[in-house]
């Protein structure tokens, strides 16, 4: 491989109405890492990963996508390599689970590249990924929340990127179905950037990064950066480092701030 | 194999010039003078070069430049309303949009009016592009209102369409305006009618204009059914997907004024076809644009030659606009959609 980073942000600010919502943040990506972002609400995970899209030109700093500035790029270039999970992408349309999925494979069709049999493998072979293939016919409408993360997942995966972003996939989800999506994130051989609440989800990242009020806070290996103090600061909340009893991994407990 | 559920199931759609051909021969068949089938067809069979040429006849002029022309006006304008609406639909998220209740025909209808009265030369051209200006500033005006009135506590879904409401009043108002400053008693009577929507003056000239806007209108939507396809869970998943979003815009958006503008010109702003037509299609063939497209344009050419029938029979001795006609059925199904509606 190249020494060009899959993704890279040099100084990325976004701006609005003189508000910095994402300030000078500098990251690479590096290739088949799993990459977490933490930190309190409104501290700009979503503005960032947006960012990362493309989907919203930072205002100061450039993102460069395999070397190359993601401005000048073409959308279906950026999504040939770059597929997004975001946060409350929802439809009134009565779509099957198979029509959804089927969407993943646009920036690899159009009017002249008709749908072909591998198109069909790769919607096949998302939907088994995320155990959804028995499904593939049942309605948008009839899903629960935790199975429109799994289908948004499969729509990303028939995208076939190399970059995966997922913005907080966890959310609403029972116990079981945190889990489950965390596993089957971290089984797919793509570079993943996600956003996430849960500290003990954050263990299980290759890296994290912490965000607080839009600047990168910390960056780097999970137990180095999510130190009691640090926890403290961000989160305004006490935090124990504590060993499984049974394997020895860690654990976080928290209390609140006398 | 399969293929992509967007291609199954499309084997219905040979049936289509079948379909098409048939209600153009229903509307060229009905009429206010009975005028017998076998006539009809012998008509239709010399004037197309099937068979010799029978002598001119009234019947023959009745049939052939008053009722085929009409006939095959309405196929046109209906397709093309329908396609408006559909694309309207796709890309504004919103069950509601289409043409007439975006304000986009009251702008139409203002610029082809103004025209008219101003007499820029007045002919079906010049009223057509005063009718698409008209109809890109009602849009770019009512998307305007709609953006600054985000953050009102408007629900979503209410504010292009609130927005629409506002911009045709306006637009209609200027209209009335133009109309009672500019011109002739005579001039008023023949706009009024226009207005509501009538195919009465339509000729063959018109098909000149009409029929390669409709083809237009159908060969860019079918361009992009993957396009209006990624716009199911909103533009920024569309963009996530690879489409350049502001162009799909500009390109579908443009061209669905532009088709809006023609129907206008020639027949007046004719309401709801834009709504009901894409809903009823929905429901039959499902929401993927691959069928969707050529399913609503069909129902849209059959819906409107079907409407013009019934306005020129349902009251002896006189022709209704057909807007009353798309309007009676349109306003109920309007009901339907809108309390229905679960659609941003
Ligand atoms: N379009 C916008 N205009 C103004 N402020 C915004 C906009 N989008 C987000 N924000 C603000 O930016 C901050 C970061 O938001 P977000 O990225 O959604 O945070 P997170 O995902 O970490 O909760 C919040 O304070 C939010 O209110
Ligand atoms: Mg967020």
């Amino acid at each position: 491989m190249s020494d060009t980073p899959l993704l890279e942000l040099v100084g990325a600010t976004r701006t609005v109405q003189g508000r910095d919502l994402v300030s000078d943040v500098n990251l690479c990506l590096h290739e088949g890492e799993m990459l977490g972002i933490i930190g309190p609400n409104g501290s700009g995970k979503s503005t960032l990963l947006s960012m990362m899209a493309g989907l919203l030109p930072p205002s100061r700093g450039e993102i460069r996508l395999a070397g190359q500035p993601m401005a000048r790029l073409r959308r279906q270039q950026i999504a040939r390599r770059l597929a997004m999970v975001s946060q409350s992408a929802d439809t009134g349309d009565r779509i099957s689970v198979r029509d959804a999925v089927e969407l993943g494979r646009t920036p690899w069709l159009g009017p002249l590249r008709p749908w072909s049999a591998r198109d069909d493998e790769a919607v096949e072979a998302a939907l088994l990924a995320v155990g959804m293939d028995r499904m593939a016919a049942r309605d948008w409408s009839t899903l629960s929340g935790g199975e429109r993360q799994r289908v948004h997942i499969a729509r990303a995966h028939a995208q076939a990127p190399q970059i995966l972003l997922l913005d907080e996939p966890t959310n609403h989800l029972d116990i079981h179905h945190q889990f489950a999506i965390l596993d089957l994130v971290s089984q797919l051989p793509v570079t993943t950037v996600i956003a996430l609440h849960d500290m003990h989800h954050a263990l299980r990242c290759d890296r994290v990064m912490v965000m607080q009020s839009g600047r990168c806070v910390a960056l780097g290996a999970p137990l180095d950066i999510l130190t009691p103090a640090l926890i403290r600061r961000i989160f305004a909340v006490d935090a124990r480092l504590i060993a499984h009893p049974a394997d020895g991994l860690p654990l976080f407990a928290f209390q609140r701030l006398a | 194999m399969r293929r992509g559920a967007a291609v199954r199931g499309a084997g219905w759609l040979w049936l289509a010039p079948a379909l098409l051909a048939a209600a153009l021969l229903f509307g060229t068949a009905v009429g206010e003078t009975r005028i017998p089938l076998s006539t009809v067809v012998a008509v239709l069979a010399s004037k197309t070069g099937l068979t010799a040429a029978v002598p001119d006849s009234v019947d023959a002029s009745v049939i052939w430049h008053y009722r085929l022309s009409r006939a095959t006006v309405a196929a046109c304008g209906g397709a093309s309303l329908a396609l408006s609406g559909l694309v309207l639909q796709a890309l504004l998220r919103n069950a509601l949009a289409e043409p007439y209740l975006l304000g986009i025909s009251a702008g139409a209808s203002t610029g082809a009016v103004a025209v008219a009265v101003a007499g820029f030369g007045a002919g079906v051209i010049s009223m057509s592009a005063g009718a698409f200006a008209g109809a890109l500033v009602a849009f770019g005006l009512v998307a305007i209102l709609a953006r600054a009135a985000r953050g009102t506590g408007v629900q979503t879904t209410g504010i292009i369409i609130l927005a629409g409401i506002a911009g045709s009043q306006m637009f209609n108002a200027t209209t009335a305006l133009i109309i009672a400053q500019s011109a002739s008693a005579e001039q008023a009577r023949g706009i009024m009618f226009w207005l509501l929507g009538n195919l009465s003056g339509v000729r063959w000239p018109d098909i000149r204009l009409a029929l390669p806007v409709a083809l237009l209108g159908l060969g860019v939507a079918l361009w992009h059914v993957r396009t209006l396809d990624a716009f199911t869970f909103g533009a920024d998943s569309a963009a996530a997907l690879g489409i350049d979003v502001r162009r799909a815009r500009v390109v579908l958006i443009g061209t669905a004024a532009l088709a809006t503008a023609v129907v206008v010109s020639i027949a007046g702003a004719i309401g709801f076809v834009g709504l009901v037509v894409p809903h009823a299609m929905r429901f039959l063939v499902g929401v993927r644009h691959a069928r969707l497209v050529p399913a609503t344009a069909l129902a849209g050419a059959v819906f409107l030659v079907l409407s013009d029938v019934v306005s020129r029979i349902v009251i002896p001795g006189q022709v209704l606009p057909i807007g009353v006609i798309t309007a009676l059925v349109g306003a109920p199904a309007f009901a339907v959609v809108m309390v229905r509606g679960r659609r941003r």
